[in-house]
């Protein structure tokens, strides 16, 4: 078939597409440039430049003329729909994360490989907030926190017809910037664990190891210490369940959790390119399950090793000449694999890196072990659901292309069923882009949650199989 | 059994899935031209919009088929024998049958212009006129759209995202005049406004002018006023699809006659969907029903008949849903373009000239009849129940928010709404009593 006419792109939106490209163009001579002071200067001209341009451009698209489902074009335009800027934009990710994760370590003398200068760049800023010079990790959650930060404005700008997608967009910004950006820098100005109030195991999967306890408790301080442990603890064991009950996954999945926070405003522009088949959906549940197996073994292994109670083998380093894990007990070992596979590749290079190929949403969906739990919780211990409205689906496919978790949401609406889906993180995009006010997220009582409308007579035919 | 199917629209796919479901060892077959699988011909227009790709329109995967038994056969058909029960495809093949359901919708209504055989001119219904919009809107400055329905409304929207300068023909007076009453046609009209379409209200086409290659170039309207327009989108109306009935010689009027089991002149062959004319419509109803959701009810129903479990095809409460650009509408029951002498007419709008309810009831008993929404959302399961029970306008205005199925943190309008009604009928003073939401009761 042939493609549809693509609308014309106004020179204004040109040039504002233009200072985003010099802005990011910029960013490269600042790695490769001997002069620190010039390289600094170059490296805020960048950011600068790369601020204004995508503000400019998300309110030129998005913040004039009347509010309302904005998705022109999406499939049409190659940036959004694999076309070769996408593969582009999804090989500088990918590469940005591979020289993060394991080319930008400090030398021992202040030097951070490829990202050195862009990495000192910081240095003031790092000085300002957290009195200490800047590292990759600094610079990497600066570049996110701006990245939450400006296409948030564009999310919210491209949703403002929404009180709902408003209001959750404000949110992810703001645990992004408090909670994941500015307190941990205060808590390590004030020489304490720089420790992210917004996270919880399993998704940080540390944070609940016998060795990140004794930490906190040691370097945290009697008090502060203690209570960054509880509130581990609490939030992992006492509200997720809780919270889950009453609002679904979505209270933490679409409204504070930084993966999602970045998937949800950065990621925004490619969420529709999860897949929808049922293969994919199979892929999904025998990933996510196993690793969320696989964290909690690991974490119980670690808390019998350190009580004692394993035979020595599992406790003492083993030379076994495995890459990776030589050295280290069988243990540490299954820790290191984790953190390796699961905690580096999965989520970071896999995760953001593959945006542009496979959606925002690729980690949430099929790795990571918090959504995995709270998505049990969400399927059997909530009121969560999302509604359908009679038999006013048209079947037109809105709500599972605009879909990041990959939900075929239309097989459920058309039946008039309501969508209970683990998977379902609550972003409330079907409900949104729905053209007949069909869906609409709703905590109601648990008794017929999974009730169907009498007024379309759902086939029973299969959907997964 | 062999069921044939003619027809892969909402009808007949609906049929296919019922008769599935009451006869598990059944053999079904569609038979269909317009596309290999069941697509959703609402969702043509985002296609077009770039919301989607063809692809995303099938409601159902390509597996969902073979793993039901739904034997697929993409071709026309060209006659079928009723004394034989054999239907004859373009193919050369020769199906034979048990049942046989047409359910072949509708089409364009041509309209008879000069100019009309035009490249450049064309209707949108099906998959191929979208195939065809799409190759002659490439390049275009300025187009015209025939019709103020609703396909008349998402032709436009749809050139208009293509940065189209596009000018609707409108023949009634305001937008959607046999459906719409005026408050909420213009509600309609502020949208267009705001998406800088032009309309000429009170105005309809008198001839396609052509260039020099065949092509259109612009259109002459009734008042005389030349428009330069290098597409034209024809949306009058549809009619229904009934040459293969007329063909075997079926009793046809308007579409394909069918008493209340939808069964046709000829036996054991039944016809559903925007096809079918009902011979004896109930009062208030019509005879010929062309939407989304009558199509699906139809096919439900026609299923058991075909199944051997006769059922009469009982219209139900009325409802249906539109898009007019950003603005949403849905309506259930009857809410008729020009109020009637025995109902009251409660119309709500919001000053933004983005919200507005319409409830209308009886004089006599208060009953609620229909209600209109717009920039609304209604819970469909809550009216059906008060339209099915005659509740009162009254009570109904007290429990409204039982009936929001807004988004959370929307803006609640029910308190103004019953202001509005207190003041406008002080004799029948209402509380708001009930909040929106599940745990509201």
């Amino acid at each position: 078939m042939t493609t549809a006419p693509v609308s014309p792109v106004s020179v204004p939106e040109k040039l504002l597409l233009a200072v985003v490209g010099l802005g990011l163009l910029l960013l490269l001579p600042v790695a490769f440039d001997g002069d620190a002071a010039r390289a600094r200067l170059c490296f805020f001209a960048a950011l600068g430049l790369v601020s204004a341009g995508t503000l400019g451009w998300s309110w030129y698209t998005f913040g004039r003329g009347p509010a309302g489902v904005r998705l022109n074009d999406q499939w049409l335009r190659g940036s959004t729909a694999r076309g070769a800027l996408a593969w582009l934009t999804a090989v500088v990710l990918t590469g940005f994360y591979v020289v993060l994760y394991w080319f930008s370590s400090d030398n021992g003398q202040g030097n951070f490989g490829p990202l050195n200068q862009l990495v000192h760049a910081l240095d003031p800023v790092s000085q300002a907030l957290r009195r200490r010079p800047a590292d990759q990790w600094f610079l990497y959650g600066t570049f996110y926190t701006l990245a939450v930060l400006l296409m948030g404005g564009r999310a919210l700008w491209k949703y403002r017809h929404s009180p709902y997608q408003r209001i959750r967009t404000a949110s992810v910004m703001f645990f992004q910037l408090g909670f994941a950006f500015l307190l941990p820098g205060l808590l390590l100005a004030f020489q304490r664990p720089e420790y992210y109030f917004s996270y919880f195991w399993p998704l940080k999967y540390d944070y609940l190891f016998p060795g990140t306890v004794s930490y906190l408790l040691k370097d945290g301080g009697p008090a502060l210490g203690v209570f960054m442990v509880f509130w581990g603890a609490v939030m992992s064991f006492v509200a997720t369940p809780v919270l889950t009950y009453f609002f679904g996954k979505r209270w933490y999945c679409s409204w504070v959790c930084g993966c999602g926070g970045l998937a949800e405003t950065a990621g925004d522009p490619y969420r529709h390119l999860s897949h929808k088949s049922r293969a994919a959906w199979r892929w999904e549940v025998r990933l996510i399950y196993p690793i969320l197996g696989f964290i909690v073994l690991v974490t119980a292994l670690l808390w019998l090793g350190a009580a004692g109670v394993l035979p020595g083998w599992f406790t003492t380093p083993q030379q076994s000449g495995l890459p990776l894990v030589s050295g280290l007990s069988p243990v540490d070992g299954l820790s290191k694999v984790y953190g390796f596979f699961i905690g580096s590749i999965f989520s970071g290079v896999i995760g953001v890196g593959f945006y542009p190929l496979m959606g925002s949403r690729v980690w949430c969906r099929f790795g990571c072990p918090m959504a995995a739990y709270l998505g049990l919780l969400q399927k059997h211990f909530s009121r969560f659901r999302i509604s359908t409205n009679g038999a006013q689906c048209i079947s037109c496919g809105n709500c599972s292309n605009v879909c990041e978790m990959g939900i075929d949401v239309k097989q459920y609406a058309q039946r008039g069923e309501p969508i209970v889906r683990a998977s379902c993180v609550g972003c409330g995009l079907c409900s949104t882009a729905c053209p007949r006010g069909v869906l609409n997220l709703e905590n109601g009582p648990r008794e017929g949650r999974y009730q169907a409308s009498q007024l379309i007579s759902a086939d029973s035919l299969r959907i997964l199989g | 059994m062999h069921l044939v199917i003619i027809g892969n629209g909402i009808t007949g796919v609906t049929c296919a899935l019922t008769a599935r479901r009451l006869r598990p060892e059944a053999r079904i077959t569609l038979v269909a031209d317009e596309s290999p699988y069941h697509i959703s011909r609402p969702a043509l227009m985002y296609v077009y919009l770039g919301h989607l790709r063809p692809q995303d329109i099938k409601p159902y995967d390509d597996w969902f088929w073979q793993e039901n038994r739904l034997e697929l056969i993409q071709a026309t058909a060209t006659a079928f024998d009723a004394q034989a029960s054999t239907l004859t495809l373009s193919t050369g093949a020769v199906l034979s049958y048990d049942k046989l359901l047409l359910a072949t919708g509708s089409r364009s209504r041509p309209g008879e212009w000069p100019g009309r055989e035009l490249a450049g001119v064309q209707g949108f219904v099906t998959l191929p006129d979208l195939e065809q919009m799409t190759r002659d809107t490439h390049g275009i400055g300025q187009a015209v759209v025939v019709g103020g329905g609703l396909i008349g409304i998402e032709l436009a929207e749809m050139l208009a995202s293509k940065g189209v300068a596009v000018t609707m023909l409108i023949r009634d007076a305001h937008y959607w005049g046999s459906v719409l009453p005026p408050e909420e046609a213009a509600l309609v009209q502020r949208q267009l406004v705001v998406h800088h379409i032009t309309v000429r209200y009170g105005t309809e086409l008198a001839a396609l002018l052509p260039d020099t290659q065949g092509r259109v170039r612009a259109v002459r309207t009734s008042t005389g006023e030349e428009l330069p327009a290098q597409w034209v989108g024809l949306a009058i109306g549809v009619e229904p699809n009934a040459d293969l009935a007329r063909t075997a010689g079926l009793e046809v009027a308007r579409g394909i006659l069918v008493d209340e089991l939808l069964q046709t002149s000829a036996p054991d062959v039944y016809a559903a969907g925007d096809c079918a004319q009902h011979r004896a419509p109930a009062p208030g109803e019509v005879a010929v029903e062309q939407l989304w959701y009558t199509g699906r009810q139809q096919g439900e129903t026609v299923a058991y008949t075909l199944c051997g479990q006769p059922r009469p095809y009982r219209r139900g409460v009325w409802f249906n849903s539109a898009k007019f650009f950003d603005l949403e509408y849905q309506t259930y029951g009857r809410v008729p373009a020009r109020p009637e002498p025995a109902e009251h007419s409660f119309c709500w709008q919001h000053p933004n000239g983005r919200h507005l309810l319409r409830l209308n009831f009886r004089r006599d008993t208060l009953a609620v009849t229909g209600v209109n929404v717009l920039g609304l959302r209604h819970r469909h399961e809550t009216w059906h129940a008060w339209l099915q029970a005659g509740t009162p306008a009254p009570q109904v205005l007290a429990e409204l928010g039982a009936a929001n199925f807004d988004p959370e943190f929307f803006r609640q309008h029910e308190a103004a709404m019953v202001a509005a009604f207190n003041q406008q009928f002080p004799q029948h003073p209402v509380a708001l009593r009930r909040r929106k939401g599940l745990f509201g009761r």
